[in-house]
């Protein structure tokens, strides 16, 4: 184990990998975070901490992580590039390890155009790859990016931050034909696991594992598909119309709004999806994203036929 | 090129505020090709500030005048009387030529007509766009002859992002997403494997980053 989270011993043993993402507050309400905490304690085997999620300022991941750490539930801290420099990204999980955090996520990020501060400076020093390489570096070969040891001084003991290492990757969007060479990059980069953007095309999410497949990288990598339960035709209206990056077939559109009961179809319709990617060879979990809409997660978990987990 | 675009007359008047006499001072290189501050934006600007000026019933003198680089000391030197009889110069050049008459002529406020926005291309009449964001260690070799710096809008070395689609960034659909056009001009050189490899962090010491740059050439230093 590289790590020793609990998502890598999950995924390292065989099993089926469920995590879920928990929003931190725009404030810093403590209460909210412990309330989604204990909602999917149990429930999921861990948790992303969305960092500052579509531009938006809020409680930090790293902070927010730590809070839903110490209810029990282990987090999987995001980070983006979009907010910090190498320098500020280093310093972060050193900090985030010694507060014993253990998987992070590296992301590009939204860009800040479509937050709450628009007006803002963005960094971009490293992309999500470089970022993903740094910190494998730093657990692997001991040494920061500029080359010098993780020691406080030449007779410090060298204290690495070991974290599982994460990203994404979007088989939905352009050009088709290099998103499984960017994941084979990421695999290279030091990706110990996928999570992917959220499916609603599965056909071309199946073209995309077919090629991943075809490439081996679903032996080297754990890939854990992304899915959403959709609260209201108004939601994934609004998805297709607003949000980069996704391919929302028109057909769901009509079933959201076709259904009597809009809540009740969301959730079948991603226990059905999860049924569905489940099958697919090389998806080894399932990422639930139900974006403000937390408390949903353990009765999907459940019907999924995903409980206890192990 | 350089490329600049007038401030709104509202802007320019509002700076003008109090001075009686003013030099509207074009610039016929990089700014003049894209229309912003040649001689022609000069006479333009210079009759608007009139008929304002007058509308408001304030007395505002305009002197007009143009080099051929504002950048340049040469250029600027034989400017000397007519600046020391204006109270203040409104420069139509880039932030560099504004800057360079302010050193030039300590005495006098010279203030910016133009906002300097890129180095960049005629697309075609009336359309320009930027290419290049001066990071002082191109990488074009490694990218197909598209900047990753300046026409992805994460600067982003290794991308598309995920926000790539049908060609167009995800901040903007009228924006062209660089990655998406690094991937088929290699494709087109056949050079796609390239791709594959990880660029590494980018050393922004050559860029702004590292501060304001020099370039000191003892070949040809007089
Ligand atoms: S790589 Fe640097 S120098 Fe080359 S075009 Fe881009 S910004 Fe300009
Ligand atoms: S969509 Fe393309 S241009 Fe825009 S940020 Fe992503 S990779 Fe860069």
């Amino acid at each position: 184990m590289k790590a020793g989270s609990n998502l890598e011993r999950v995924l390292t043993e065989g099993n089926f990998a469920v995590t879920a993402e928990l929003g931190p507050p725009k404030s810093a309400d403590v209460e909210t975070v412990h309330k989604k905490a204990d909602i999917l304690k149990g429930k999921v085997d861990a948790v992303n901490i969305t960092d500052n999620q579509t531009a938006i300022v809020r409680m930090s991941s790293i902070g927010a992580a730590k809070l839903v750490l110490d209810k029990g539930l282990e987090p999987v801290v995001q980070m983006v590039c979009r907010d910090r420099n190498r320098i500020a990204m280093q310093s972060d999980i050193l900090g985030a390890y010694a507060l014993g955090l253990k998987n992070l996520l590296c992301l590009t990020g939204d860009h800040q155009k479509f937050g709450n501060h628009p007006t803002a400076k963005n960094v971009f020093d490293l992309d999500s790859l470089q970022l993903l390489q740094m910190f494998k570096r730093m657990r692997d070969d001991k040494v920061f990016q500029c080359g010098e040891e993780v020691r406080n001084s030449k007779k410090a003991p060298i204290v690495e931050p070991r974290l599982f290492l994460g990203a994404a990757e979007n088989p939905f969007a352009h050009p088709y034909e290099f998103r499984a060479i960017r994941l084979k990059k990421k695999v290279n980069a030091g990706a110990d696991f996928i999570q992917t953007q959220l499916i609603f095309d599965v056909p071309r999410f199946k073209e995309w594992m077919k090629e991943v497949v075809g490439m081996g990288l679903h032996e080297k990598v754990f890939i854990l598909a992304g899915v959403m339960p959709i609260k209201s035709p108004r939601v994934i209206e609004y998805m297709k119309a607003n949000v980069a990056g996704l391919s929302i077939p028109d057909a769901l559109i009509q079933r959201m709004k076709g259904a009597s009961d809009p809540k009740e179809e969301g959730v079948t319709f991603v226990v059905e999806m999860i049924n569905e990617v489940r099958q697919i060879e090389g998806v080894r979990g399932v990422h639930i994203m139900a974006v403000e809409w937390e408390e949903i997660v353990p009765t999907i978990v459940e019907r999924a036929g995903l409980l206890p987990r192990p | 090129m350089i490329v600049g675009e007038r401030k709104p007359l509202s802007e320019i008047r509002e700076m003008l505020k109090g001075y009686k006499k003013v030099l509207v001072l074009g610039c016929r290189t990089c700014v003049a090709v894209c229309m912003a501050g040649g001689d022609k934006e000069v006479e333009l600007l210079g009759s608007q500030l009139r008929i304002a000026s007058k509308k408001d019933g304030d007395e505002l003198e305009i002197v007009e005048d143009s080099v051929e680089r504002q950048c340049d000391p040469e250029y600027i030197e034989p400017l000397k009387e007519k600046v020391e009889q204006c109270d203040a110069v409104l420069s139509m050049a880039c932030g560099c030529g504004v800057q360079f008459m302010a050193e030039r002529y300590v005495d006098t406020p010279v203030l910016p007509a133009i906002n300097t926005n890129f180095i960049g291309v005629t697309e075609s009449t009336g359309v320009w766009t930027e290419r290049c964001a001066q990071c002082g260690n191109c990488v074009l070799h490694l990218t197909g002859g598209i900047c990753p710096i300046a026409r992805c809008s994460k600067s982003l070395l290794n991308g598309p992002c995920g926000g790539s689609h049908d060609g167009k960034c995800e901040i903007d659909p009228g924006v062209p997403c660089g990655w998406q056009l690094i991937y088929d001009r290699m494709a087109k050189l056949g050079l796609l494997e390239k791709l594959e490899e990880v660029i590494p962090p980018k050393d922004w010491t050559t860029s702004r980053d590292g501060g304001p740059r020099k370039i000191v050439r003892e070949d040809v230093k007089v």
